[in-house]
Order: C-alpha cells, then sequence, then structure tokens
C-alpha cells in the first residue's frame, strides 16, 4: 500500500460507490425544483420538509441496520404510534422525561423483538409481525382511541415545532447526531462490522467468533429506539399522541435503506445512502406539492403514491446500472 | 442379458473444464450396481447426465436398447428413472400417502380423489418394504429412515425401474440402514434395478452386486463385488497398484519419530454422531499434524469437534491452555485455535466486505481501542499481511470476492495468523487454488511451524499430507485406527494405511 493516507478516502468511495444513485437522483431534483418553483429553496420549505422528514429519517437509520444483518423490522410504524401515546402522556413533565419515556418504549418494543428472533429463532418477518399488531392495539388501548394532546404549557412542543438555528428545526439536528453516531458504530466498532458480517455470512461471523448474537439483539434494539424516537418527534410536531399514525412507516423506511443501496438480503448498507434514500422519497412528496401549487396540474394523495413508486422503481435500476458499470471497471 | 442402462464413453465439460472425459456405466435389469470415486471424480455428473439435469457433450446412452436422452428429471422419471436424492424431494408437509400418491391419485367416478383407495394404496406400497405406519400422518413427524423408504415407494409406484441412490446412508443409523437395505434387496426380487452411490465402502459388500469405479471424469474399473475387496476397490479409486500399496505399508508403518515439543492439543475417545466415533489424537508444538483419510472418514468432523461447532458425545478435548472441550468456536478462538474451514465460500469470506475488513474480523476483539477499531493498527496488520503473504489486490478496500481463489485463501490464513494462535486447523487449504499459490501457501503454513505454532492438516491430496505432515492420523469410518511417522513416509504407505481392514491384514 503505496499511499496509506488514500487508504481510509478509497475506503469510503469504494464502500459508498455502489450507493451514488442516490446522490444523482437527489441532486437532479434539488435542481429541479429550484430552477422551477420559485419558494422551493426558501427557509419555510427547508424547515418543515426536514422537520417531517426527521421521523421517516430516523426509522429508515434504525432499518437499515436491521436490514444489514439481513433481518427486517416491521413493526416500526406502531412502535412509533404507541411512543407517541407515550411521549404525550409524559409531556407535562417536560422534554426530557418525554423523550426518554417514548424512546424507552421504542427500546421494549424491540426488545421484545430480539427475544423472539434471537434466543426464539423466529423468522424476523413473522416475530417484529406479531409486535407490529401488538404496538397496534397497544396504542389504542393505552389512548382510548383518541389522541392524546401533548401540554401545551410545557417545553416538550418546541423540540418539534421551533427551530434550533436559521431553518433547522431541533428534530432534524437529533437525527443528524443520531446519524453521525450509528454512522462511526457501524464504519469504525467492531459491533458495525459484525452487523455487516453477519448480513454477508452468519454461518462464517459464527465460525470466526464474532459476537453473533450481541449484534443481532442491537439491531433489534436499536431500531425499537429509532421508532420510538419517531413517535416522539410525532407528537411534539403535531401536538398529540396518535394511535392512528404510522401505517405503512415500514415500507417507507424499508424502501430507503434499499433506495440507498443497502442489500434486503443484508451484508451491504451505508448510512449516510440510507439518510439520501428517505431525503429522496420525501422530497418526491415535496415537488408534487409544488407542481400541484402552481395549478397546471392537480394531482390527487393516490397519485402521488403512483409517482413516488415510479420513481423509486427508477432510481434502483439506476443503481443497478452504476453497480454494474462500477464492477465492470474492477 | 440386454442392458437396462448403458453409458459409453460421456463426455461433459463446464465451462471448458472436463468432469467427465470418458465415462461409461453399463446396469443390468435387477442388479444393485454400486458407483464409486473420490470427490470430483465425476459421480454425480454422470448420473446427471443420465437423469436429465445436464445434457451431454458426446458420447452414448441407451435405456432398454433404445438411444436415450432424458431433456429434464421429469423426461427421466417418465421414462422409468427415479432419483432419490440426499435431500429429498418430498413435501413434510403433506402426509405420507399424499407423497406417495401425489400426480398419479386415484380417482372416484365423479373425477375427485378417492382418498380410501389411496391410503390402501400407499398403506400396500410400504408394506412391501415390510413398513407399518399410518400413513394419514405428515411425511415430516417420521424420521429421515422412513422418509427415505417414502421417497423409494413413491419411485416405485411411478413403475420405476431403475432406482438411483445418492449418499442413502449418510443421514440413517445402522437400524434404519438395515431396513433400507432389506428394501434395497426386495427392489432387486422384484427385478428393479438400483444404482448405488456411497463412500461407506463396507456397505457395498452387504448388498451390491457390481461396482463401477471412476477417477477424474473416467471410467476405471468395473467389478463383480464377490470377486473384489476394499483394498482393490481403494487402489482402483486411488490409481495404484494393489500390490504397491500392501507391500509398502508394511515397511513404512513403523519408522523414527521426529523432535517434538509441548503437547497443546489432545483428543481421547472422541465421538460426536454417526461421522465421528471414535477420535483420538495429540498436537504438539513445532509439529504438523496430518489427518489422513478417504471422504466421509470423520477428517472434517474432527475439525469441528476441536473448534467447538459439534459437541461431544463421548470422550474429552484438551485444549491449549489446559481448558476442555469448547462449547462455541468464541471458546476455542479464545484458547489459542484457528480454523480455516473446507467451504471456503460458505464458512471462511464474507463476501462483499472489503480485504481488510475480512482479514481482521477474528481479531477485532483485540482491536478495540476507545471504543472503536483501532484503525491504525488495523492498517499495519493489514499491511504487513499483505506483504508477507504475497497478497496480490488492488486494494486492500476492495470486496474479497474478486480476488483469486488463491489469493482469498491467502487472505483468510492471515485472517487466522494475526490472532496468533497456537494451533492453526487448515481444512483442504489448497483446494481450487492454482500450483503457484498452493506453493506459497505451503510456505506460509511452513513458516508458521517454523515460529513454533502448531498445525493440524486435513487434505484429501495425499502428495500434500506426506510432504507436509511431521505425523499423519489415519481415520477410517468415523476412527482413528493408526498413527504414521512423517519421516520416510511415501504416499503408497499412507493409501495403504487408509485402505488398511483390520481384520484382514493385508498379505
Amino acid at each position: 500500500m503505496a499511499n496509506t493516507d488514500m487508504f481510509d478516502l478509497r475506503g469510503m468511495v469504494g464502500r459508498h460507490a455502489q450507493m451514488s444513485g442516490v446522490w444523482v437522483a437527489l441532486a437532479a431534483m434539488i435542481i429541479f425544483g429550484l430552477l422551477r418553483y420559485e419558494n422551493f429553496g426558501s427557509a419555510y420549505n427547508l424547515g418543515s420538509f426536514l422537520n417531517y422528514n426527521s421521523m421517516f429519517i430516523i426509522i429508515s437509520l434504525g432499518m437499515c441496520f436491521v436490514i444489514m444483518t439481513g433481518g427486517i423490522d416491521l413493526s416500526v410504524g406502531y412502535v412509533a404510534a404507541f411512543t407517541s401515546i407515550v411521549a404525550a402522556y409524559l409531556s407535562p413533565w417536560g422534554i426530557v422525561p418525554a423523550l426518554i419515556g417514548g424512546v424507552a418504549a421504542g427500546v421494549a418494543f424491540g426488545a421484545v423483538n430480539a427475544i423472539l428472533i434471537v434466543p426464539m429463532r423466529l423468522p424476523p418477518f413473522i416475530a417484529t409481525l406479531s409486535t407490529m399488531l401488538a404496538a397496534k392495539g397497544g396504542a389504542l388501548v393505552i389512548s382510548g382511541k383518541q389522541t392524546v394532546a401533548v401540554d401545551w404549557e410545557s417545553s416538550f412542543t418546541k423540540l418539534g415545532m421551533e427551530k434550533a438555528f436559521g431553518p433547522i428545526p431541533w428534530t432534524i439536528v437529533l437525527v443528524a447526531i443520531a446519524a453521525v453516531v450509528l454512522w462511526i458504530i457501524l464504519e469504525r466498532t467492531a459491533l458495525g462490522r459484525t452487523v455487516l458480517a453477519i448480513g454477508g455470512s452468519e454461518e462464517a461471523s459464527g465460525l470466526m467468533g464474532l459476537k453473533v448474537t450481541r449484534a443481532k439483539v442491537f439491531v433489534y434494539l436499536l431500531s425499537g429506539g429509532c421508532a420510538g424516537l419517531a413517535g416522539v418527534f410525532l407528537a411534539s410536531g403535531f401536538g398529540a399522541g396518535q394511535p392512528l399514525e404510522g401505517t405503512g412507516w415500514e415500507l417507507t423506511a424499508i424502501a430507503s435503506v434499499v433506495v440507498g443501496g443497502t442489500l434486503l438480503t443484508g451484508g451491504l448498507g451505508s448510512i449516510p445512502a440510507t439518510v439520501g434514500g428517505a431525503l429522496l422519497l420525501g422530497l418526491v412528496f415535496n415537488l408534487l406539492n409544488f407542481e400541484n401549487g402552481r395549478g397546471t396540474i392537480s394531482l390527487s394523495a393516490y397519485w402521488q403514491m403512483v409517482i413516488r413508486g415510479g420513481v423509486l422503481f427508477a432510481v434502483i435500476l439506476l443503481q443497478a446500472r452504476m453497480n454494474k458499470s462500477a464492477d465492470r471497471a474492477n | 442379458m440386454q442392458q437396462l442402462v448403458s453409458m459409453r464413453q460421456v463426455r461433459k465439460s463446464f465451462a471448458g473444464v472436463p468432469a467427465l472425459r470418458d465415462a461409461s456405466l453399463e446396469i443390468v435389469p435387477g442388479e444393485v450396481h454400486a458407483l464409486i470415486g473420490q470427490n470430483g471424480a465425476g459421480k454425480s455428473t454422470l448420473i446427471k447426465c443420465l437423469t436429465g439435469v445436464h445434457r451431454r457433450d458426446g458420447g452414448q446412452v441407451s435405456l432398454s436398447g433404445r438411444e436415450f436422452a432424458a431433456d429434464s428429471p421429469r423426461d427421466a422419471q417418465d421414462s422409468g428413472i427415479a432419483t432419490i436424492y440426499q435431500e429429498l424431494n418430498l413435501v413434510p408437509l403433506r402426509s405420507v400417502t399424499e407423497n406417495i400418491v401425489m400426480g398419479a391419485e386415484p380417482k372416484n367416478r365423479l373425477g375427485l380423489i378417492d382418498w380410501p383407495a389411496a391410503h390402501r394404496r400407499a398403506g400396500e406400497m410400504l408394506s412391501r418394504f415390510g413398513i407399518d405406519i399410518d400413513v394419514r400422518q405428515r411425511l415430516g413427524r417420521y424420521p429421515a429412515a422412513i422418509q427415505q423408504l417414502v421417497a423409494i415407494a413413491r419411485a416405485v409406484s411411478l413403475d420405476a425401474r431403475l432406482v438411483i441412490m445418492d449418499e442413502p446412508t449418510s443421514s440413517l443409523d445402522d437400524r434404519e440402514i438395515e431396513t433400507l437395505f432389506s428394501v434395497v434387496r426386495n427392489l432387486r426380487a422384484e427385478g428393479i434395478s438400483v444404482l448405488y452411490v456411497s463412500h461407506f465402502l463396507d456397505e457395498l459388500f452387504q448388498i451390491c452386486d457390481r461396482v463401477t469405479v471412476m477417477r477424474d471424469g473416467c471410467t476405471v474399473a468395473v467389478r463383480e463385488i464377490a470377486r473384489t475387496d476394499k483394498l482393490g476397490l481403494i487402489a482402483d479409486m486411488l490409481g495404484r497398484d494393489r500390490n504397491e500399496i500392501s507391500a509398502s505399508g508394511m515397511t513404512a508403518l513403523d519408522g523414527p519419530r521426529g523432535e517434538v515439543g509441548a503437547e497443546i492439543l489432545s483428543l481421547g475417545h472422541v465421538a460426536t454422531g454417526r461421522s465421528l466415533r471414535d477420535a483420538s489424537l495429540t498436537v504438539r508444538q513445532g509439529e504438523i499434524v496430518g489427518l489422513g483419510g478417504l471422504l466421509g472418514s470423520g477428517r472434517t468432523e474432527t475439525a469441528r469437534a476441536i473448534f467447538g461447532l459439534d459437541s461431544l458425545k463421548h470422550g474429552e478435548i484438551t485444549l491449549p491452555g489446559g481448558g476442555g472441550a469448547p462449547r462455541s468456536p468464541a471458546d476455542a478462538i479464545a484458547a489459542g485455535i484457528g480454523f480455516v474451514a473446507e467451504d471456503r465460500k460458505a464458512e471462511g469470506i464474507v463476501p462483499d466486505m472489503s480485504v481488510r475488513e475480512n482479514l481482521t474480523l477474528a481479531l477485532l476483539p483485540r482491536l478495540r481501542h476507545a471504543g472503536g477499531i483501532d484503525t491504525r493498527r488495523e492498517r499495519e496488520i493489514v499491511d504487513h499481511f499483505i506483504r508477507a503473504l504475497g497478497i496480490k489486490l488492488a486494494s486492500a478496500d476492495q470486496p474479497i470476492r474478486q480476488l483469486s481463489g488463491g489469493n482469498q485463501q491467502k487472505v483468510l490464513l492471515a485472517r487466522w495468523l494475526a490472532t496468533r494462535p497456537d494451533l492453526l486447523i487448515l481444512d483442504e487449504p489448497t483446494r481450487g487454488v492454482d500450483v503457484g499459490a498452493k506453493r506459497e501457501i505451503q510456505a506460509i503454513i511452513r513458516d508458521f511451524v517454523a515460529d513454533g505454532g502448531a498445525v493440524l492438516l486435513i487434505s484429501s491430496e495425499f502428495e500434500e499430507i506426506v510432504e507436509g505432515a511431521d505425523r499423519v492420523i489415519v481415520m477410517q469410518e468415523g476412527r482413528s485406527v493408526s498413527e504414521l511417522p512423517g519421516e520416510g513416509l511415501t504416499e503408497s504407505a499412507l493409501i495403504a494405511a487408509i485402505a488398511h481392514v483390520p481384520d484382514e491384514v493385508p498379505a
């Protein structure tokens, strides 16, 4: 290795080269938006866009770790609904208890997933499907089927409604911190490498004496905690715990992870590209809203979903092409 | 008597690599015919050319005297050739009856399935083999042997004229094997032929009439089982002269013993299952101990037991550092053992991870620094091993799947060498690598031993064992049967020891 300074840089580029499709698509859409819509680049749009999508970014990050081990977590959406209610109930005591309580409730669901999947050896799909239903039912039970208003007097709503600086909301600051920590865990710790190794070959990982059990437990706890945090954002941003929210969030998260180039079979994945994937999916809606606002066309929410599906497909196709040419270059 | 199956001069290549060069196989009606050969001899390719899985490149195949070329396994089945694979192609969640009559269900006048008749027929089918079970139960509730017999019953019910059994006894216990054998004898009595593939040579003498021996893609011998013996079959399989084997075997069994260091591993009468019944051996510092034996003799199972992958049913293991039998690979690694597994793709590399990451995976606990991975030390270690082992690559950060087999194997060796083990277990360390890389890998192993390491070497290549090992433990059918000194050991002496049958001393 002649040039050790280049070592790390090439390492990063090497792993992330295959995920660059998401950045190309993201850049193209941002440029398109800036050129076509006057207020697209406004501080207001940026702030509200980031605030709304912070929920999806954070659950995508947890989902990314689960998928890298070759697993899946279907429970995240309803767990977020459940924890939004927990946070709303705790909001009179202020932001910190509500935040900790919401995340802890999410981690508890993650622990149930981990127990079902690791010692009890249930397939992740089945295990998290059960906790998904349990979380949905639980959310309706503890809320009495009503939205649970937060305490507007306490500091709690600052998290979801105020800006940290400039147009940047507090939620996205927390998400950014979480993303950086998770990025470091993935790229720079034995735990992160074990996560990737399990997805690559669980058998080989066990033969190397890696702590497979611990890593698998970790990813489900993490995913639960991330869903818990998303629930806190939900309650704080909309001023209420929402027992009926969360439907389809798991699919949005899975889509973000996949658009970010993470293999559903595990073993390969990237934190920045997952964030990029979540932003990309959110941006499709944002652009469609602006397009509707121009008044030239009017697309219903249903058509927007169809278009988002099309964009998802196009990005994945783009990525497959870029992968192929990258492999040929090697 | 007219041949049922006749395959002559069959050729088949995969991507230019010949798997069959001149293979032939003749089976007469109502005989039990064995097909044997070492790993890679071409047995399964030949069978697949018969059953329509592969299309042959050349040669003649006829069935009952008529030219025959199956396009698909289904086609072969319709022509009366049934194959019982190791992984049974049955549906465990459905009833025994359904599994037997599926696709040929008896119908009543309304065109619906006549279940009473189906159950009756399934029951009759099985009772012909002396099996009396509740055919309404799910197949999966019965043990492997019964499932295998159900597969055979299904084959016979479809009017099979030839039943191919691929390693039918590998998952059965002794009593189940007896049942299987009686079924095979029943088939023969009914005029149905059986092609029997097995690496348990003793079995052949119990139930087979004739045996075809393959080596390197060619059929090298066809023998009447009554007119040959185990030594003869092994000589055929390995391509040696039987007199040479037995003669040299007698002289080299007791030779001088070399200097050795302290004992770091010992196994006493270790058993983990049918494939490993009684293995005893010791490994000392600074020596390479070879495990010699045929396919299925228990070599890999011995390694798995030492590495904590299979739990012991009998016997004891003493690890480096004095600990007892490990309960997990992590235990074994902590005790100073490294294991380069036989199946590099499934058990060794993590394909999408970089060379650097693959190399340091087993080392991660020791690279921890302030909660993270000490990347500077990691780079130093990776650079050191890439240089020291001459690993050829574009960048340490390229995915390991892009490397050649030999270089992948070097990375795996480096992975374990970096943990500074006391003992390295190498299962087929040079399989599938080119000659140059092979020499380099062997030199790496030598260096490791010269520095005081110890190696347990498993190899199907007798040359590698003979050249490399300081001592050789010979294994037969799950047992360690003898020990040979490495010095002065010749390939034919090793082969003789492997072929040596305790109760019939070679003349």
